[in-house]
């Protein structure tokens, strides 16, 4: 087992240089300009192709892309100086993942200011849909056929089926705007060391929307994967022992039934953690998702890097972390 | 509601006649396409420390009659109706939770795939431990546990103290099968059924397996219903035998009758259709034509007529119009036919059995 | 199990407001209810006799028969790797280790044992799905052993499979036609508007409605879907047909059916069968000869008669007394059983010696020391025992102790010499080792 997380770690570490590569590939060969932002926003007046040339010079876009790379490797690993402009030069410790040229931050530290709030609105949300969905998906299977299960899965995905956004956009229009509901009245990250009642209630909208959402879906996998481990033999087998329905269902159903569940949501989880763009955006929570929306508007490409690496990487761990887990539930699955 | 404590239901004791008397069974599950009748009238019965074969093709009723023995048909979707007396108790209609205390207590089932049917992720001895506890609430943890080696024992596992620590799946096919048989026999059923025990097997672990459930059937003095698709299976393990087709009995007597001079003409197409390692080489191997008849459009007349080789022997179009009766055989006592052949054994001794063992016919005449 | 996000989601929206299928009987759920009758050619039922004209005797040997392929030591090991970060070999599952046999031409070997003796590895391998760690597979001039996967290309043609279940060898997805018509397709044998007339001819040939091509796998009954594989393997008129456990996933009475067209075609299209199945009744019907494989190597080999009536090999015996037997339990008798204690040993390090041996309740010290070779001991059978006999009647002392140059404990005795020359020679010869005068006779 820790062989195999070894194993999976190294080969995770190969995604994310390729991953860091093709990020950086796209400074030098997509259609914008960076130094041409830059120079906007760091000159007052006007920018000057003299000016515009600085820039280039400095940010190293002159060199040839594979030396910059090296440039942006060493400083991750062991930090590096940072020039903006003709004067200033920044100092960056490792892991330097380069400054924002918007706000002239470290871009790390700037990443680790948001996280706290997308965490919060990740793990908030997936708690609510895993235990709104998978108790409610395990109900309309152990009903399955009848008129109550059938109208639970039809509704759930009429509103499974409207886009994530607009759902999200109409809970608040509702539950803020036109029903005055005080819990939701103030949305947005607020830090639970300072004021944990606070923090809750700016959360609360971004977590029932999210929750209440993922619920439908969650509802219909667990309910299509417990159907399924129904007809299992071994369901049958256990209820020829004498076991009590319940027993029959949550002790030996369930845990099978969890399996491919936790797959989708070990995957979603990962995309959830690495920002909810939707979401902070609808809310006004300043995490990582708008961090990543408004640098690509703003053409911010060390930020974007960031948040691309920042992605694969809870990805990557959030997979392993899933494998770990089908292992311990699944004793046939043997992690080498 | 009184419910009876576990031992008094699984004793014997008060039990005049057959353990397990089944009369006029009828499994119906509703579909889309129409009430599909699985099995039709069904009657039998089983006395204790005495084997029962049910023969049929996929489809014929004899694992849905079993299950329905066993309640373990969901009620929402499925009606059953007729009598199923277990040691003197009516069980067709008992609630749920009564129904619960005889089930792997006083009646246990063992099924095919041993692989399958015995649960992946839990280690076989908390499985055979969880089926002791349910019937014996008292017992502590420690007690379930000994009770699982001392039956892994009991079946021929070898080093059951540590094989009760695996999974299913770390068990050869052989063993697995010997553990789901460990796990029918934990509470010590007054009758077992067994669902194809040994179908997936290879010959030699078969014969183990059947070895094994007649030494236990002699030492636990059980009813045993032993359902399978392989005459040789019956041959060697039945005391009676019921064979079954389209959902309805269409022969029952001792196993030396069906097995020598049976009086239906599928179970003469069984025994036409099977090769043997002992028959004579110049034996043809007769199959039964066409297949098995859709349950939901269920034949008129008699059910087997569609694939019925003889009918041209019964006068008129009977075969086509009317249900033959379950009538007893010729001069035979308990030998029961649903047939309008009028001379089956005739037909058996002098056209049948010089085609599919032109040897025994011989010896015969 | 399922851990395709996807493949979970289109479960889900098929199921809402239908459940049809959920009438708890699982026969019901794999012979979908509206399977009917009319897929098949044959209709009313015929007279017993005229049926019983169409239904076969056991197959007949032709003695005469060349070898149509001509298997010599073949092996395949399978590498076992370790756990850890570097996957190293750490050792070889010895799934089939020097088998020898010919298959006769328009003839028929059986090849039988216990699931796990290399049975159905030796079948794979004899249609190159795996490429044999060792020996050679003479086909038609060709060592199909050595050929690359490019020069098997052609020779594919000739040697086909059919396989066990047919429930999931058939492709749900394309039509009857597409099946059966792909082989054609691939090798681009005939025209395009050819294939579906060869398609219908096929499909008449195994008794099925030649009009039914357009339909799909789901729409027939078991028997019928090994029809349509065994239509399939015929496609490109194969001489050599692989028949891995093709009638074992059947009900009784279609058994029997697909038992008898396999005969029909043989004898109709002269194809050479190797016949792969546990059920020692159904090899015995439908095989001449009869090969025993137990973990990876042949033990005996011979015709019906001998196989089953004079078995010298303690293996072969105990496989046949565990077949239960029909008539004679029904004559009340009940033949006494060989119990084969345990299960058998694993292919990564079988025993030394004869691998039979710790189950077998003759083996003595010479059994675990000199492996037994594969002896021909009569016109048409091999024994690979050191205490080879009848039932009843093996012999106290090895019987192999000339032929190895060894004593009775296995010790190799200074200054003889073997005279054992018969061991990797995959037919007959016309002179054999006789067991009770110990010297070599001929015809």
């Amino acid at each position: 087992m820790f062989a195999y997380v070894v194993k999976r770690l190294l080969s995770g570490v190969v995604v994310l240089f390729l991953i860091s590569m093709s990020v950086f590939l796209l400074f030098w060969y997509g259609p914008s300009e960076p130094a041409q932002t830059i120079c906007d926003r760091d000159t007052s007046n006007r920018c000057t192709p003299a000016r515009l040339e600085v820039f280039r010079e400095n940010l190293g876009f002159n060199n040839p892309w594979y030396e910059e790379y090296g440039t942006f490797m060493k400083g991750v690993v062991a930090g590096r100086e940072i020039q903006f402009g003709s004067t200033k030069v920044f100092e960056c410790p490792a892991p330097c993942l380069g400054y924002s040229y918007r706000t002239k931050a470290p871009v790390f530290e700037e990443m680790k200011d948001r996280m706290p709030a997308t965490f919060s609105v990740a793990i908030g949300g997936a708690f609510l849909y895993l235990t709104l969905g998978i108790p409610i998906g395990v109900a309309a299977a152990r009903r399955r056929g009848t008129v109550t299960d059938k109208a639970l899965v039809s509704s759930f995905l009429v509103i499974s089926s409207i886009p994530y956004y607009l759902f999200a956009l109409l809970t608040w229009l509702f539950l803020t705007i036109s029903w005055e509901i005080p819990l939701f009245s103030e949305t947005g990250y607020f830090p639970i060391t300072e004021n944990p009642a606070k923090w809750f209630s700016g959360m609360a909208l971004a977590w029932f929307a999210l929750g209440a959402f993922g619920c439908t879906t969650y509802t219909r996998y667990s309910r299509g994967s417990m159907v399924e481990v129904l007809n299992e033999d071994y369901i049958r087998t256990a209820k020829a022992k004498g076991l009590r329905d319940n027993t029959v269902v949550y002790k030996h159903a369930l845990r099978s039934a969890l399996v491919p569940v936790i797959t989708i949501f070990g995957i979603e989880f990962g995309t959830l953690l690495a920002g909810t763009i939707f979401t902070e955006r609808i809310f006004n929570i300043d995490g990582i998702g708008l961090w990543a929306l408004q640098a690509v508007n703003q053409r911010d490409l060390p930020v974007v890097a960031a948040t691309a690496l920042f992605g694969a990487a809870v990805l990557i761990i959030s997979n392993i972390v899933v494998d770990v887990i089908y292992s311990v539930l699944d004793p046939r699955v043997r992690l080498s | 509601m009184t419910i009876t404590s576990p031992s008094s239901a699984s004793s014997p004791t008060d039990v005049d006649g057959p353990y397990l008397q089944v009369e006029d069974l009828t499994v119906t599950f509703p579909t889309q396409d129409g009430p599909v009748q699985a099995v039709k009238g069904l009657s039998y019965s089983v006395e204790l420390g005495k084997t029962l074969g049910i023969v049929g093709e996929s489809g014929s009723g004899k694992s849905v009659s079993s299950m329905a023995v066993m309640g373990l048909h969901d009620a929402k979707s499925s009606e059953i109706s007729g009598s199923i007396r277990l040691g003197g108790t009516e069980i067709v209609g008992l609630s749920e939770s009564r129904m619960r205390k005889l089930r792997g207590n006083a009646m246990a089932m063992i099924f095919q795939d041993a692989l399958a049917a015995l649960h992946p992720f839990y280690r076989v001895g908390d499985q055979l431990a969880e089926a002791y506890a349910m019937h014996h609430p008292k017992a502590s943890k420690r007690d379930g546990r000994r009770k699982a080696i001392e039956m892994l024992d009991r079946v021929g596992i070898p080093q059951p103290d540590r094989r009760v620590d695996d999974f299913a799946h770390q068990f050869s096919g052989g063993m697995r099968q010997r553990v789901m048989i460990a796990m029918g026999l934990i509470n010590d059923p007054s009758l077992l059924i067994a669902d194809e025990p040994t179908t997936a097997l290879d010959v030699t672990v078969q014969a183990q397996i059947l070895d094994l459930l007649q030494d236990l059937q002699r030492e636990f003095n059980s009813a045993v219903i032993i359902i399978t698709h392989d005459l040789g299976v019956i041959a060697e393990m039945a005391d009676d035998v019921l064979v079954m087709y389209a959902g309805r009995c269409v022969e029952f007597g001792t196993t030396k009758e069906i097995l020598t001079r049976p009086e239906m003409p599928y179970s003469w197409g069984l025994l036409s259709s099977i090769p043997e390692v002992g028959a004579s080489t110049d034996a043809r191997l007769i199959p039964i034509p066409g297949n098995p008849p859709s349950l939901l459009r269920p034949p008129s007349g008699c059910s087997f007529h569609p694939r019925c080789s003889h009918r041209d022997k019964v006068p008129g179009d009977l075969c086509f119009t009317e249900l033959p009766e379950l009538t007893p055989a010729s001069n035979r006592a308990g030998h029961l036919k649903r047939c309008h052949l009028p001379n089956p054994e005739e037909i058996y001794l002098t056209e049948v059995l010089p085609e599919i063992a032109p040897d025994l016919a011989e010896e015969t005449r | 199990m399922s851990q395709d996000p996807n493949a979970k989601v289109g479960i889900d929206a098929s199921e809402i407001g239908a459940n049809a299928a959920e009438t708890g009987e699982r026969d019901l759920s794999h012979h979908a209810p509206d399977v009917v009758d009319d897929h098949e050619v044959v209709k009313a039922p015929l007279d017993f006799h005229e049926l019983a004209e169409l239904g076969h005797a056991a197959t007949a040997l032709n003695p005469l028969a060349e070898p149509i392929i001509s298997v010599d030591n073949l092996k395949m090991y399978f590498p076992v790797k370790s756990s850890g970060l570097i996957r190293r070999t750490v050792g070889h599952v010895q799934a089939v280790d020097g088998v020898s046999f010919e298959v006769p031409r328009g003839g028929s070997l059986g090849l039988v044992g216990e699931s796990g003796c290399g049975k159905s590895t030796t079948g794979r391998l004899i249609t190159r799905l795996y490429k044999p760690t060792g020996g050679s597979m003479m086909f038609e001039g060709k060592d199909l052993a050595k050929l690359s996967n490019s020069e098997m290309r052609p020779l594919r043609r000739d040697v086909q499979m059919i396989f066990q279940d047919p429930y999931t060898s058939l492709n749900p997805r394309h039509t009857v036609g597409t099946i059966v018509g792909s082989p054609l397709a691939v090798h681009k044998i005939v025209p395009k508007d050819k294939i579906l007339p060869r398609v219908q001819e096929l499909l008449e040939v195994v008794g099925l409605n030649p009009e039914h091509y357009n339909r799909y796998p789901n729409e027939f009954s078991g028997g019928q879907r090994q029809r349509i594989g065994i239509a399939r393997a015929l496609t490109l008129n194969p001489k050599l047909l692989v028949a891995d456990e093709p009638v074992s996933a059947l009900d009784v009475s279609i058994q029997a059916q697909v038992v008898n067209l396999l005969q029909d075609l043989q004898r109709e299209f002269d194809i050479a069968f190797l016949f792969i199945a546990h059920d020692l009744a159904v090899v015995r019907h439908f095989c001449p000869e009869v090969a025993v494989m137990y973990l990876g190597k042949i033990v005996e080999i011979g015709d019906r008669d001998t196989i089953y009536g004079h078995a010298h090999h303690p293996y072969t015996q105990a496989l046949l007394s565990a077949v239960p037997d029909v008539k004679q339990a029904a004559i009340g008798g009940r033949r006494e059983r060989i119990r084969l204690e345990g299960d058998v040993p694993s292919p990564i390090n079988p025993p030394s010696g004869c691998r039979f041996r710790t189950r077998c309740q003759f083996a003595q010290e010479i059994c675990a020391k000199v492996e037994p070779p594969l002896l021909q001991i009569g016109q048409r059978h091999k024994v690979a025992c050191h205490f080879a006999g009848e039932l009843g009647a093996h012999p106290a002392t090895p019987v192999t102790t000339d032929l190895l140059g060894v004593d009775d404990q296995g010790t190799p005795v200074p200054g003889a010499t073997p005279t054992n020359k018969q061991l990797t020679i995959p037919g007959y010869e016309d002179t054999w080792y006789d067991l009770k005068s110990k010297h070599t006779t001929g015809v």
